[in-house]
């Protein structure tokens, strides 16, 4: 059984990554701090059957999750577009392979990983539909085991692992639409 | 090695190639794909491409948490520890 008097102190270190993942899910600064505020109280209020030596931060995750499914989501007046648009693996790369920038001679995916910026990375993660954002967000930002996203999101391994792979098949696209990628794919030359 | 079999090996390597960056594979599926990786410079480059990928989503994707959200949300705290004294 944990303490609840050592909860601030071992939760408040996890803001920060809290934060990243509520801005992400709501869109929304305003919702966002809500969602977190939200959260931690929860969290405050049940920890004395948080279990000591689990992860704090996969059980904080798990909190923050269900509030936003069952709270936040209900806010918004239309159910969002389940489904992504099935593209390829290895999309983006394909797209850039054996391109060098006109000029410079460096390869396209160096210059795109020089180029893009944070807005465009935040972007294309919440173009995404919810439940593939929020798998690809705990897998890719904050490197939850398939396991643990199980737990956090209380649905089947076998749906978070196809959550993942599709939702990072759909980033790939929309990070190949961003501007300094069309940019890349459009100026480039053959490199080899 | 025919390149009938190295073929399938790329597909197989590029097919797995997330599930072993999320280091979910067997021990033994792991030491095929690494081997192969190794041994391919196409594959090997997409591996690169991918990890560098995922490397530069999880660190553009943070972001500052206000002072004003930390001030409030030390502040309902000790608002419930209050409620419970």
């Amino acid at each position: 059984m944990a303490d609840r008097a050592a909860f601030t102190d071992l939760a408040m270190e996890h803001m920060p990554a809290l934060y990243t993942a509520a801005l992400r899910m709501t869109r929304n600064p305003a919702d966002a701090e809500d969602l977190v505020q939200e959260t931690f109280l929860k969290a405050y209020r049940a920890f004395d059957r948080f279990e000591e030596g689990t992860n704090l931060k996969a059980w904080l995750y798990k909190i923050l999750t269900n509030t936003f499914i069952n709270s936040y989501r209900a806010s918004k007046r239309r159910p969002e577009k389940a489904d992504v648009e099935d593209v390829e693996d290895l999309y983006l790369y394909h797209r850039l392979d054996g391109l060098q920038t006109a000029g410079t001679g460096r390869s396209a995916e160096e210059e795109l990983f020089d180029h893009l910026t944070d807005d465009d990375v935040k972007q294309a993660i919440e173009s995404l539909p919810e439940s593939f954002r929020i798998a690809v967000l705990l897998a890719d930002v904050e490197g939850f085991s398939y396991k643990e996203i199980a737990d956090i999101t209380e649905v089947p391994i076998g749906t978070v692992m196809s959550r993942i792979h599709r939702g990072r098949r759909a980033l790939q696209k929309a990070l190949a639409g961003t501007s300094v990628a069309e940019g890349l794919v459009g100026t480039a030359e053959p490199g080899h | 090695m025919g390149s009938k079999d190295s073929e399938f090996d790329c597909n197989e390597t590029l097919h797995r190639l997330y599930t072993y960056l999320d280091g979910e594979l067997t021990e033994e599926r792991r030491e095929e794909i690494k081997r192969h990786l190794d041994d391919c410079p196409p594959c090997f480059e997409a591996f690169d491409f991918e990890a560098e990928l995922r490397s530069v989503i999880a660190h553009r994707c943070k972001d500052h948490v206000p002072d004003s959200l930390r001030k409030r949300v030390e502040n309902a705290l000790m608002e419930e520890v209050k409620k419970n004294d």
